[in-house]
């Protein structure tokens, strides 16, 4: 519990700066106060093994629908073997460690997005705050962020996905048939000063997510005591999700 | 003109007819009936019925793009009260039933909103909550 109420304190203090003034409604100055990312510590999470608390959550809370055809599945945060996840990372001697495990790997939100680049009618675009967002309004289904994404991070609902959600959750939509989504890293519910859904899920508390602009912040303090990798960060874009390995 | 009985039938028998639809509205009583609407108690802290008929889609899309877009969530009423932009926890808290509010005034305009495409109808006990 420890961990979270850090988590909650971190995410506490990066609202009070981002409602301080600088978000103000009407208040046309914006200062990124945050920038918001997330540690997943593999050393936590490996070993449940199986466990899927933080997939259900998201799913739970956004709608996420669930087809039988793997091509037409929609996934927001789900699990890839390290050997996937982490392609570049393996040696004969080294993947015995990570052999059968699998990891929890979502958008990255990165600093240079390249699905952003991509979008022709501007449907997705960085925030100040560093979260890749997208407007469902205003998605024409064309796909480019599927291809420009490198970390399969986003889906397409080939189908009508409403039938296909175990449980509707009134307080967010769901989408349509021909439009692209992807995880928000939660930022409904961080407007309402809480963790993301998957972080709160954990029991573990192998997911951590915080502020990297706040020095002080939990994912801060574990990038600074642990080694982390982030997935293919050669390509340049910027992944805000570490791994903690 | 023995023929005027026939041309003046002819035409009665003919405006009769095109008229007919009209005739049948008044004899069934639809004629000009407008839909009943069920309301709430109350103001609207957003705007007179008027503006509401005439702009409440300017004023989701609106609230919409700056949700979204500027992360602009709130809003303060004409009553001075903050309410969250919001059509189903704002609106449909006090507009409790889409089917007897949104819905029949849709049809009866004939336009199709695709709102509901996406965005669920709060669960009753919310509504109680609210």
């Amino acid at each position: 519990m420890a961990g979270l109420s850090a988590l909650a304190v971190a995410g506490k203090r990066g609202f009070d700066a981002l409602t301080d003034g600088g978000r103000a409604e009407g208040a046309t100055e914006r200062r990124p106060a945050a920038r918001w990312a997330m540690v997943i510590d593999l050393r936590k999470c490996v070993n449940e093994g199986g466990c899927t608390d933080c997939i259900a959550a998201c799913d739970r809370a956004h709608n996420v629908p669930h087809f039988d055809e793997r091509a037409h599945d929609v996934k927001w945060i789900w699990r890839e073997p390290f050997e996937k996840a982490f392609a570049d990372h393996g040696s004969p001697y080294t993947e015995d460690a990570f052999k059968g495990a699998s990891l929890p790997v979502l958008c990255n939100h990165c600093d240079n997005p390249p699905c952003v680049r991509v979008c022709p009618v501007k449907a997705t675009w960085k925030r100040d705050d560093g979260i890749v967002m997208m407007d469902y309004h205003r998605c024409i289904g064309c796909r480019y962020c599927m291809a420009a994404c490198p970390y399969g991070a986003r889906s397409f609902n080939w189908l009508d996905p409403r039938p296909r959600v175990k449980e509707l959750n009134p307080d967010f939509p769901t989408r349509t048939k021909g439009v692209v989504e992807m995880c928000n890293f939660c930022e409904e519910r961080l407007a309402k000063g809480r963790a993301p859904a998957c972080v709160e899920a954990c029991g573990e508390q192998a997911l951590v997510f915080g502020n990297l602009h706040d020095p002080g912040s939990e994912v801060r303090r574990l990038l600074r005591t642990r080694h982390a990798i982030r997935r293919k960060p050669e390509l340049g874009t910027g992944p805000n999700v570490y791994y903690l390995v | 003109m023995s023929d005027r009985v026939l041309i003046v039938g002819g035409l009665v028998l003919f405006l009769a007819l095109v008229t007919l639809p009209l005739w049948f509205n008044v004899a069934a009583g639809t004629t000009s009936k407008l839909p009943e609407l069920t309301l709430p108690e109350g103001k609207d802290p957003f705007g007179t019925a008027e503006y509401m008929r005439a702009s409440h889609m300017d004023l989701l899309m609106t609230w919409r793009d700056e949700v979204v877009r500027n992360q602009e969530r709130t809003v303060v009423g004409l009553d001075g009260k903050t309410y969250a932009k919001s059509l189903t926890g704002t609106c449909l808290a006090c507009h409790v039933n889409r089917a007897t509010f949104c819905d029949r005034c849709h049809d009866y305009a004939a336009v199709k909103p695709t709102c509901w495409e996406c965005h669920l109808e709060p669960r009753p006990v919310q509504r109680a909550a609210q």
